[in-house]
């Protein structure tokens, strides 16, 4: 039986077991919308701005572990996709994006609604095709699947020109897909994970850190267990979170910049440090040649290229997080660490977190406690900045994959679309997006997204009038120098003011208005006592997106933070 | 190195090197008896850890089949020149003196210049060029080099 190109790929989506996409129609992609018109087995969520759409598939994706998917057209459509490209590239999201493209005959052209975008992507894709040819679509979609969610996952982007998806052909669609240049290592080596078990049973002040990995590999449980049998001190990166219940006895906090004092100080001071499903990024380790220097490392990663690459690694272990952290458990012995113990508690009682005034508006670190409080298994996006490490440091995640954020790229406008395709995955459980007031709205588009596919996803905006974290950085080190950051000036405000509590314009747009104006509940939230009404009513609303506008601190800080060039133990105001 | 001979690979690695500050010092392409597979050779710069990193990033693309690294192991360097130099009268005769000792082939003669072609390791290339060079290069094209393993001598 002869398919159409676009016939075939819907049926290789299906046979994929996809059941959403997040699209974007344009020309050259109509004979794919077409194919997919009244079709059952498949829900195109038509989003407001490409951008929205692979944002959307990736909060998709992080949440339920399954390949994001998004549809596309050539030229503009596919520009508007890089952003969310290298934002699921750097924190390896399973992501396959359709773009369409012009006839082949026009390739090259300079046609309309053209662009190389396979050219353009190559350094923020894990992999990607242009489909030359009728023949080869059914095993280049086989083949992007398999890409993106296996190894190492990441985006994988299929640009098809509209004459191959209008051509018909008998090709069927491969059963299987085979790679030779692509074999991801699964298992670990058997002695290199009796060495590691070694190495800790003799350990004086061992620490775990674990990273994202384990959120991706869905080693949670197996982590668990590691740590129930050793009970050994745990660190975790920002990708790290919700691995180990934010309150674990064991759980000392997130490292880095903005990491805990317990945390920071537990790496400079260990002498073992088990690295799993993490790539020490720069965030995290604060300058190299003071990380961690009386640890020998063990790292436990997916990715050879990952390994020994910032850090020297005494063993390192290729492998799935997952299935070497099974491999490992039966090796374990629990080290004697009583002292180290004490030690790490020690730190976490003499330097808990700063607790933020609200000076006169509302405390951020108070609101997201709050929030924290009153929705204890929602899966929670975040945008960048400030709001992004108070929603890391604050909240007290119970459940893994509950924490979805842009680490490695830190991509603003990331977390409304996430929560989007979070809600979609995972329609019984709440989605709330914590936000800054600039963040919220590079992609406040998707308002009409939400609106219309009914998803009660709640938007937290702490509303602080700046670009709160390049303000804190000219606090810091610019001497307040806020050039550039404030949300709240006109055309009518001094070039160099410094003065946030002055007497400053009204806050453009107005919140509660625009959300209603899409057909969204908005919130206004001024004072401390209004701050759990206005959860309660959130709660009630299950039909629609909920604006939470909280009036916090213009001049609230994150703590404790690493000035760059500094070893992490070097914090200010831990 | 292997890779996979589809349209973009070339890029895809030359992008690599950009992308990530590598140096690249020179890189060849050709087929092989696989319609299917291309040979790359890369010649880099960097110290170990860097070269480590390279060979990682080079082995995690989809279209890479096999690395090989040829650092200190016993292996053949060839690369093509072809230098069109300034050549009048008795210059002729001493140009074509230096390219005997090379070994070097004079492919082309003309009134004020001539062309030479030589095939060897770089090194006896960047020789050549240099005694050359006072006479006035007008035109040089290296090809960069390609390289393969020495076969071993012994049974075992």
């Amino acid at each position: 039986m002869k398919l159409t190109g676009a016939q075939l790929l819907v049926e290789a989506l299906k046979a994929e077991g996809v059941d959403l996409i997040f699209g974007f129609p344009g020309g050259v992609v109509i004979p794919i919308f077409d194919a997919l018109y009244g079709e059952r087995a498949i829900r195109l969520v038509l989003v407001r701005h490409e951008q929205g759409a692979v944002h959307a598939a990736d909060g998709y994706a992080r949440s339920t572990g399954k390949v994001g998917v998004c549809l596309v057209t050539s030229g503009p459509g596919a520009t508007n996709t890089v952003t969310g490209l290298a934002t699921a590239n750097f924190d390896s999201v399973p992501l396959v994006v359709l773009t369409g493209q012009v006839s082949r005959n026009m390739i090259g052209n300079d046609a309309f609604q053209e662009a190389d975008i396979v050219g353009i992507s190559r350094s923020v894709t894990k992999h990607n095709y242009l489909v030359a040819d009728r023949k080869d679509l059914g095993r280049v979609l086989r083949e992007a699947f398999y890409i993106a969610r296996s190894g190492r996952p990441g985006p994988v982007l299929v640009d098809v020109p509209k004459d191959v998806l209008t051509e018909a052909s008998a090709d069927p669609l491969p059963e299987s897909v085979s790679i030779r240049g692509y074999n991801p290592v699964y298992r670990g080596h058997p002695l290199q994970i009796r060495k590691a078990a070694q190495a800790l049973a003799k350990a004086k002040k061992p620490v775990f850190y674990i990273g994202g990995g384990l959120n991706i590999s869905g080693a949670a449980e197996a982590f668990r267990a590691v740590i129930a049998k050793v009970n050994v001190p745990t660190v975790w990166s920002l990708m790290g979170i919700s691995v180990l219940p934010s309150d674990h006895p064991r759980g000392l906090g997130m490292i880095g910049m903005h990491g805990t004092f317990a945390a920071n100080m537990a790496v400079q001071d260990c002498d073992l440090l088990f690295a799993v499903g993490t790539r020490f990024d720069d965030r995290a380790t604060g300058d190299l040649t003071k990380f961690a220097p009386h640890a020998a490392v063990i790292h436990v990663d997916i990715d050879p290229a990952s390994i020994s690459r910032n850090v020297a690694v005494e063993v390192p272990i290729v492998g799935d997080a997952r299935l070497v952290l099974e491999d490992l458990l039966p090796h374990l012995q629990t080290p004697a660490i009583d002292d180290w113990i004490s030690q790490t508690e020690e730190w976490k009682r003499t330097h808990p977190l700063v607790e933020v005034e609200g000076r006169g508006r509302l405390s951020p670190t108070a609101v997201v406690r709050a929030i924290s409080e009153a929705f204890p298994d929602a899966i929670v996006t975040t945008e960048v900045g400030q709001n992004q490490m108070w929603a890391a440091l604050y909240y007290t995640f119970r459940q893994p994959r509950s924490f979805l954020t842009s680490g490695g790229l830190g991509t603003m406008g990331y977390g409304f679309p996430a929560a989007i395709g979070a809600q979609l995955g995972n329609p019984g459980r709440r989605v709330i997006d914590i936000a800054g007031d600039g963040s919220i709205q590079m992609n406040i588009q998707e308002l009409a997204t939400a609106v219309t596919e009914r998803l009660p996803v709640i938007v937290a905006i702490l509303n602080n009038g700046y670009l709160g974290m390049v303000r804190q950085w000219q606090e810091v080190f610019f001497k307040r120098r806020y050039s550039g950051v404030c949300l709240e000036r006109n055309a009518g405000c001094p070039p160099d003011c410094a003065e946030p509590n002055g007497d400053c314009p009204p806050y453009v747009p107005d919140f509660v208005k625009l959300a209603q104006a899409y057909g969204a509940v908005g919130i206004r939230i001024e004072r401390d006592a209004e701050i759990a009404p206005a959860l309660a009513e959130a709660r009630k609303v299950t039909d629609r997106p909920v604006f939470l506008d909280f009036q916090i601190d213009r001049e609230a800080n994150v703590w404790p933070m690493v000035p760059a060039g500094a070893g992490i133990h070097e914090m200010m105001n831990a | 190195m292997l890779v996979e001979n589809h349209q973009g690979v070339l890029a895809r690695i030359s992008g690599l090197f950009s992308g990530r500050g590598y140096n690249l010092d020179s890189i060849t392409v050709g087929i092989t008896t696989d319609p299917s597979v291309s040979r790359i050779t890369l010649a880099c710069i960097g110290d170990d850890a860097v070269v480590e990193q390279i060979k990682k990033q080079l082995n995690r693309l989809i279209d890479v089949i096999k690395v090989n690294d040829l650092t200190g192991v016993p292996a053949l360097h060839r690369e093509l020149l072809l230098l069109k130099v300034s050549a009048r009268g008795r210059q002729r005769g001493e140009i074509f003196q230096v390219a005997d000792v090379f070994e070097a082939q004079v492919m082309d003669v003309g009134h004020d210049a001539m062309t030479l072609e030589l095939t060897g390791t770089p090194e006896k290339i960047d020789d050549f060029v240099a005694l050359l060079l006072p006479y006035g290069i007008v035109e040089i094209a290296r090809s960069g080099v390609v390289s393969m393993e020495r076969s071993r001598k012994s049974k075992e």
